[in-house]
């Protein structure tokens, strides 16, 4: 059951500074949770279905390394049962998304985390968060900016694939880029 | 010699509103061998015309599904007296019934007045006597409370017949999938749809007073928080914090709400409350933390988390504020959900087999598992604490399931179409 992820330490490590700069411990009081202010300065960006936009950010920029402009193609990254490491076959993938945002800084997107039915749905949406998070962490040491990367976790709840075969549920372990 | 009773069966039915959409199902999976014989005879009609609603077939059904009793078929009453003056013990001794159930119902003004009685047959006496006037349309919540009384006057235990369920419906493939939350009659009628959505709708929890829903959903494509008033529909966003808002659960005393928050990098527990929309955090650790349910008496709470590894039950303790694991049996135990009087916890449990309704007992700290289906998920105790509700799958559908607290009965609300998933009893509505 255990998620042995390289990113795990480094994310905790992380959060515990964030954690530190909040100085939240017990009897805090938020003012933000009226939600239309979005919480953690992910400003400015389109919700969702932004697959058009990807052109037009793309013009001009980058580091002129020559490789495609818009959005890499393969937006869709697949998990182990019970893990969020990356898997090696997918680095290029997330290589290929840090080099387009790092070269579009303007441009974000959406990291939606999805887990496979096994399990409690609430619990489900946290395994599905820690997917994202990886992918987060792998593309911040690559330099892109955190604040181009959302996450939203979907647990269980939107499935790329019905029925209960291990070769629904892999296809179902995933983190999508939305652009 | 007969008291009367005026029911608020029809609160309901006046303060819903939306679409009615497919009532569930119910098909019996399982009965009890030790379920009491009761005789239910048809209600004799007064005047003219006939009733939309069989009431003594509803009492049969509800009694049924309890797994406490097995109803007489019809084609083995030997008699259809209606009031006890013409029972004849002997008879009913017969064909081995030790209850009997007689009523009738006569027109009166806009509505009905229900009478009905039940008798012990061994005991050669009256047990129970009422009347009870609804008003047209209230047939089935009639016959609901009829059921009630049947079942406390002989079990002992108040009866939840008139209880509702909230259930939360899928249909449509990936992309063109809606959502819907729903709340219905115990026995899946009378359903209503208050939401509907093309995002993900999860964790409906009754407030206290039977009133409002809290619930997750994702309609503005982050998980937020909404707690929604049954009788006039109107809502609030209660949380929208970066990351997962998730898992509401009432307090006892309906002012607060639990929730699992990832506000912080991962999903913690914090306790809101309502009034103020002020925050505490209990839980602060790099494991996920969710799926809070508060104890009856209110000091404490239990909770998943993995911080072990993988998904355990914890208890927070809100008078000293520490967490301490309490299930050890197998490497998956979640979303626990307390019975009425505290001492039992039903949960979902992994065995070689897959997830199963289970229950533990807090005083002897033993795990039993209570159901044999494989992707159970979301139980919810009936708020008599006599069976348990959840969510599973049937062939490649998702249905809901109810389990007796003993696991010896069980039956499935299966929907006409699309998916059923996270059930939610009511409490008490009377």
């Amino acid at each position: 059951m255990q998620f042995k992820s390289y990113a795990k330490s480094l994310a905790v490590a992380v959060s515990l500074a964030v954690m530190a700069g909040c100085s939240s411990t017990g009897g805090s009081q938020d003012g933000s949770m009226d939600g239309t202010g979005t919480a953690g300065g992910v400003a400015g960006q389109g919700m969702a279905n932004g697959q058009a936009s990807g052109t037009q950010l793309g013009q001009g920029q980058g580091y002129g390394q020559g490789q495609g402009q818009g959005i890499p193609d393969q937006r869709t990254i697949y998990f182990d049962y019970d893990r969020d490491t990356i898997r090696p076959e997918f680095e290029s993938v997330l290589n290929a998304h840090a080099q387009y945002l790092r070269s579009n800084p303007n441009a974000s997107v959406i990291l939606q985390g999805h887990a496979d039915e096994r399990g409690t749905r609430e619990y489900n949406l946290g395994l599905g968060e820690r997917r994202a998070q990886s992918v987060e962490q792998f593309l911040t040491v690559q330099g892109v900016s955190p604040s181009q990367l959302e996450i939203v976790s979907y647990g269980e709840e939107r499935p790329a694939v019905e029925g209960h075969s291990e070769q629904s549920y892999a296809q179902n372990r995933r983190v999508v880029f939305d652009y | 010699m007969k008291r009367v009773v005026s029911v608020m069966v029809g609160l309901w039915f006046a303060l819903y509103v939306g679409l009615a959409s497919a009532d569930l199902t119910i098909e019996i999976t399982k009965g009890s061998d030790q379920a009491i014989p009761i005789a239910i005879v048809p209600f004799a009609t007064q005047g003219q015309g006939t009733l939309s609603e069989d009431i003594a077939q509803i009492v049969s059904d509800d009694l049924a599904r309890s797994g406490q009793f097995s109803p007489l078929s019809r084609n083995s009453l030997i008699a259809q007296p209606s009031r006890s003056e013409d029972v004849h013990y002997r008879d009913w001794r017969a064909v081995d019934s030790n209850y009997l159930v007689v009523g009738q119902v006569t027109p009166q003004g806009d509505g009905y007045s229900v009478q009905f009685e039940l008798m012990d047959i061994y005991g050669e006496r009256r047990m129970l006597g009422e009347v009870v006037n609804v008003s047209r349309g209230q047939l089935r919540s009639a016959a609901h409370y009829v059921s009630d009384k049947v079942f406390e006057e002989i079990t002992g235990i108040r009866g939840a017949f008139s209880t509702r369920i909230a259930y939360v419906t899928a249909e449509g493939a990936a992309d063109n999938r809606r959502y819907a939350l729903h709340v219905a009659d115990a026995d899946g009628h009378n359903s209503q749809q208050i939401l509907s959505s093309q995002q993900p709708i999860l964790s409906p929890a009754w407030a206290p007073d039977g009133n409002k829903l809290a619930y997750v959903s994702f309609e503005s494509g982050r998980p937020a928080i909404y707690i929604q008033d049954l009788a006039s529909s109107q809502r609030i966003q209660a949380t929208s914090f970066e990351g997962i808002n998730g898992a509401p659960a009432w307090s006892p005393d309906g002012r607060k709400l639990a929730m699992s928050l990832s506000k912080d990098g991962q999903p913690e527990i914090y306790v809101m409350d309502i009034a103020s929309r002020s925050f505490q955090r209990l839980t602060n650790n790099s494991a996920i933390d969710t799926e809070p349910d508060w104890a009856p008496d209110g000091q404490s709470l239990v909770f998943t988390s993995d911080r072990s590894g993988g998904p355990q039950l914890y208890r927070y303790n809100l008078a000293n504020g520490q967490a301490e694991r309490i299930t050890f049996t197998g490497s998956y135990n979640s979303r626990g959900r307390f019975s009425p009087d505290g001492e039992t916890l039903f949960l979902i449990h992994r065995d070689d087999q897959g997830f199963h309704v289970a229950k533990k007992d807090l005083e002897t700290d033993r795990l039993t598992i209570l159901t044999d289906s494989q992707w159970d998920e979301s139980p919810s105790v009936a708020p008599n604490g006599s069976m348990v509700i959840f969510a599973t799958q049937q062939g490649n559908r998702g249905v809901l399931g109810v389990v007796s607290a003993d696991g010896n009965a069980s039956y499935r609300l299966p929907s006409a179409q699309g998916d059923v998933r996270e059930p939610a009893w009511s409490p008490f509505m009377n």
